[in-house]
């Protein structure tokens, strides 16, 4: 099936987004790793990374606005759903596994990649009960 | 609850195929096979479209889940 309009917009900012994730990302670390940035600097190095994947998530939700296509607007709600509540559930009965020192500490912002994993689940979700899922 | 539809038959008599369909009602092709096969609903704005498209009543192309009902009792 052929992209939608909206979707096309969507893969051009997704595309854009992860680009500017490696530019902010790759001279972070470097400075980081060889301690070049103190104060307000390291401040606003450690932060620029983490705003291109915020602008992911307001890239998906540009998205579920602009699609006209309904049907594919419930799909990719649908699939939201399943990864955000993976993400959720496993964010909880990993704090409290964490919490009674039973496993070790994960960065908070793995969290996202496990929201991205549930994005799979749910597509995975939809092909099943459904039989269809998004393509973008 | 999901509703009946005739939207398969009323597209063959036309001789569309379910692109063709879709294309004449904005949507993708995915859009059409989940409502001709029964496991999407349209919202009221695209069943207007649907019913505008074939010239045609909304009830003579969607069946109402009670009276489906009540016809089976």
């Amino acid at each position: 099936m052929p992209w939608t309009p909206a979707a096309k917009r969507y893969n051009l900012r997704i595309i854009g987004l992860s680009l500017l994730y490696g530019a902010f990302l790759i001279p972070a670390v470097y400075a980081f790793k060889h301690h070049l940035l103190h104060g307000a600097a390291a401040w606003i190095a450690a932060i620029l990374p983490a705003l291109p994947i915020v602008g992911i998530f307001g890239a998906m939700g540009r998205y579920l606005v602009e699609e006209r296509d309904e049907y594919v607007r419930m799909l990719l709600v649908r699939q939201s759903l399943w990864a955000s509540g993976f993400a959720l559930s496993l964010a909880t009965v990993w704090g409290f596994l964490e919490n009674f020192e039973l496993v070790g500490h994960v960065d908070a912002y793995y969290i996202t990649c496990v929201w991205f994993f549930g994005l799979g689940i749910g597509s995975i979700m939809n092909r099943v009960t459904i039989g269809a899922a998004v393509q973008c | 609850m999901l509703m009946e539809n005739r939207l398969r038959v009323l597209r063959a008599e036309r001789g569309w195929s379910q692109q063709d369909l879709a294309e004449r009602l904005e949507v993708s092709r995915q859009s059409v096979n989940a409502i001709e096969t029964g496991k999407y609903d349209p919202s009221l704005p695209l069943a207007f479209r649907v019913a505008e498209l074939f010239a045609m009543p909304i009830e003579d192309i969607f069946v109402s889940p009670s009276r489906r009902s009540s016809k089976a009792i």
